[in-house]
C-alpha cells in the first residue's frame, strides 16, 4: 500500500518535471547565464497572466503572456532592476498584474482580512468556551444544547 | 436567549452576506475587467504601419489635434466581430474619427475581414508583433481608448462596445473630451 504511494508520488513528480521541462522547450531564451535565467524565473512568476489571470506569466502558454516574458527579457538585458521592470508592468495594467500586492491603504483589507477573520473566531471561541467551563452558568443547565 | 444560541446563527447569517454579496458581485460586474491606470495620462508615442498602405506610418503625432478613438480589434477575435455591427451602425455618430488598431493579426487577414464586413474605421494601424500594444497595457481584443486632441487617454472600454456602452459611458466621454480642447 505504502509502497504504491510511493510510486504514485513519484509519477507525479516526474510528470510535472516532464511538463516544465516542456514549458521550457517550446521558448528557450537566450539568458547569458544561469542567474539571470533564475531571476526571470522568479521575477516572471510573481507575475500575473492578464488574459488567463489564474496563472503567472511563467507558467501561461498564452500569447499576451509569450510577450510580456520577451518584453521582461529585453528589459532585463538593458539592465532593468526588478523593481523597474514591475513598475512598467504596473503603469500599464495596474497592480493587478502582481501576484504580491505592496502593502498600501486600499489593499489592507487584502492583507489584514484574514487575520481579523481568525480574530473574530478566537474572540467567539474564547467566549464559548469560558461559558463552558463557568460550572454555575446557564448554559451548562442546558443540557441539550449540544450543538 | 442565550450566546451559545445566537452566535451560531449569527455566524450562518455572515456567511449568507459574504457569499451574497459574492455572487452579486460576480453578475454585476465583469471578474476579467481591470481599470485601466492609463486612463488620465498621456498615450504612449507608437508609430506602426497602416494597414491599407503598409510603406506609410502613423505615430501618436501625426493624430495630435483632434480627439480619436483607437479600437483595437483583429481578425482572428471572436468578439470583435459581435462588436462589429455596432461599430458600422456609430461610426458616423460618434462625432470623432474612429480608428483602428489591428493587434496581432495577419495583414491579409485584416484586409480581407475588413472587406467582407465592412470598414468602419478612418484609419487602421498594425501592430503585428504586440509590441506597441504592451505600452498601450492592452490584454485582449477589443478594446477602445478615447484620447483627445492633447493626446491623453480619457476614456477605455476593455470588451466588445455596446449601444449602451456607447449611449451610456462613451459619448459622454467624448463630449467632455471636445469640450475640454
Amino acid at each position: 500500500m505504502s509502497r504504491l504511494r510511493h510510486i504514485a508520488l513519484l509519477l507525479a513528480v516526474l510528470l510535472c518535471l516532464g511538463l516544465a521541462g516542456l514549458a521550457q522547450a517550446i521558448e528557450p531564451l537566450p539568458f547569458k547565464n544561469e542567474a539571470q535565467r533564475l531571476r526571470f524565473q522568479h521575477l516572471t512568476s510573481e507575475l500575473r497572466c492578464m488574459v488567463c489571470q489564474d496563472e503567472s506569466l511563467n507558467a501561461s502558454q498564452a500569447d499576451l503572456a509569450r510577450d510580456l516574458r520577451l518584453k521582461i527579457f529585453t528589459m532585463m538585458q538593458e539592465g532593468k532592476s526588478d523593481e523597474q521592470i514591475k513598475q512598467y508592468l504596473v503603469d500599464r495594467y495596474s497592480q493587478f498584474i502582481l501576484y504580491d500586492p505592496p502593502l498600501q491603504p486600499h489593499t489592507w483589507l487584502l492583507w489584514f482580512g484574514p487575520g481579523l477573520v481568525l480574530l473574530c473566531g478566537a474572540g467567539a471561541l474564547w467566549l464559548f468556551v469560558r461559558r463552558r467551563s463557568r460550572p454555575d452558568a446557564p448554559a451548562a443547565t442546558a443540557g441539550d444544547d449540544n450543538w | 436567549m442565550s450566546l451559545g444560541r445566537i452566535l451560531p446563527l449569527a455566524g450562518f447569517a455572515v456567511l449568507v452576506a459574504l457569499f451574497g454579496f459574492g455572487i452579486w458581485w460576480n453578475t454585476d460586474h465583469a471578474t476579467n475587467y481591470v481599470p485601466s491606470p492609463l486612463v488620465g495620462k498621456a498615450a504612449p508615442a507608437f508609430d506602426l504601419p497602416r494597414l491599407q498602405q503598409p510603406e506609410q506610418r502613423v505615430a501618436k503625432s501625426d493624430l495630435l489635434g483632434h480627439a480619436y478613438l483607437l479600437n483595437v480589434f483583429a481578425s482572428w477575435c471572436f468578439a470583435c466581430g459581435e462588436e462589429h455591427p455596432v461599430l458600422m451602425a456609430h461610426r458616423g455618430s460618434l462625432g470623432v474619427p474612429l480608428i483602428g488598431y489591428n493587434y496581432k493579426d495577419v495583414p491579409d487577414d485584416a484586409r480581407a475581414w475588413l472587406a467582407r464586413h465592412g470598414n468602419p474605421y478612418s484609419e487602421v494601424i498594425v501592430d503585428r508583433s504586440g509590441r506597441t500594444a504592451i505600452d498601450f497595457g492592452i490584454y485582449g481584443a477589443p478594446e477602445t481608448f478615447l484620447v483627445d486632441a492633447g493626446g491623453i487617454i480619457r476614456y477605455k472600454h476593455i470588451g466588445p462596445l455596446t449601444p449602451d456602452i456607447i449611449a451610456d459611458e462613451l459619448m459622454p466621454a467624448i463630449a467632455a473630451a471636445r469640450g475640454a480642447r
